[in-house]
């Protein structure tokens, strides 16, 4: 029997089409941002915010994955901007090469920004680069303020964190306090905003960051 | 075929494209492999007992079984940026236990890597 040393990582794969498509999104000036939460945090009316907030002609395009349905696709449609929807079939979430087939039929020029809606899911999405420049995670004030603690490995990896539906802080539990400070714990580095879809708060400072990280400003 | 496996969990697709590495590095070398090592860091986002239970499933009844999987676990690491030292975080410490700064860098556990083969020749 001998051993033989095995140096590289396990999605080699996986990692190898998101290098291709980070080179691509770089040559054709396309920023392309990974959006994971749990089921239910708001990743597609934070979506359908923001592209009601863009002017027509903005060359923004969304990519939504979710295991069965095309319901969010057709909500995101409504704005007139590309929407393609990923229908896993059962996969927990996206990899890259789900992304690579969706953006064939588009014209690689023709985005500054993608945005990715990942399946709801805060464990298995973590593991699979997309090829995206930033990677966003929702929590919802729902949710516990616990959740950076429960789920680190992908808050770890988060650029920024969005907390989303603070216009219910008066009802639930939530301590935003503890939450900024598991957040911080788990990736010191992460930006936070705040923010609500309903009343609009907050939603200001996302579409700054999406547009400084979109080099669209 | 062990790559069409359903990717129900992501633990098993991660347990299919180990499997299609092993196979690849099976036919190169031109050798049965006994066993493969893996390194999973603590936030990986992998459960170790998931990933072996679907590697169980997927090996048995193919040319590959018996086939071992032997995982190493790796701690969550971090590196102090103002004294650089490393260390392993606990009960969600993050910062520098030797200075107390609080500006400290991820230095490891987000590890999903193959470290060897056992390799028979044939």
């Amino acid at each position: 029997m001998t051993r033989v040393p095995l140096e590289r990582k396990v999605l080699n794969e996986n990692d190898r089409l998101a290098a291709d498509l980070r080179q691509s999104f770089q040559r054709h000036g396309t920023r392309c941002v990974n959006l994971i939460s749990s089921p239910g945090s708001g990743k597609t009316m934070l979506l359908e915010r923001t592209l009601a907030s863009f002017e027509p002609g903005r060359r923004v395009a969304v990519l939504t994955g979710d295991i069965q349905t095309d319901n969010d696709a057709q909500r995101l449609a409504r704005y007139g901007f590309p929407v393609r929807q990923i229908t896993t079939g059962g996969a927990c979430h996206l990899d890259a090469r789900m992304v690579t087939t969706a953006l064939a039929e588009w014209q690689p020029d023709s985005i500054d920004l993608l945005l990715i809606e990942n399946v709801g899911n805060l464990v298995c999405p973590t593991s699979y680069d997309l090829g995206e420049e930033a990677r966003v995670v929702l929590l919802s004030v729902t949710e516990g303020e616990d959740k950076p603690l429960k789920y680190p490995a992908t808050f770890s990896r988060a650029d920024l964190v969005v907390l989303t539906k603070v216009d219910l802080l008066p009802y639930v539990p939530f301590r935003m306090d503890l939450a900024r400070e598991y957040i911080r714990r788990v990736q010191p580095h992460a930006e936070i905003v705040e923010l609500s879809c309903t009343s609009g708060v907050g939603l200001g400072t996302w579409r700054h960051w999406l547009d400084t990280k979109a080099g669209l400003c | 075929m062990i790559e069409e496996a359903p990717a129900i969990m992501h633990e098993m697709s991660i347990a299919g494209s180990m499997l299609k590495a092993v196979r690849a590095e099976a036919t190169r070398n031109n050798a049965h492999v006994l066993a493969v090592g893996v390194k999973i860091g603590e936030l990986s986002g992998v459960d170790s007992e998931s990933l072996r239970f679907c590697f169980e499933t997927l090996v048995q009844d193919t040319d590959l079984a018996p086939l071992a999987l032997q995982i190493e676990r790796l701690p969550w690491r971090h590196r102090c940026r103002q004294c650089a030292q490393d260390f392993a975080v606990q009960d969600y410490r993050t910062e520098c236990p030797q200075c107390g700064s609080g500006d400290t860098e991820m230095a490891g556990g987000q590890e999903l890597e193959f470290a060897y083969m056992e390799i028979e020749e044939t």
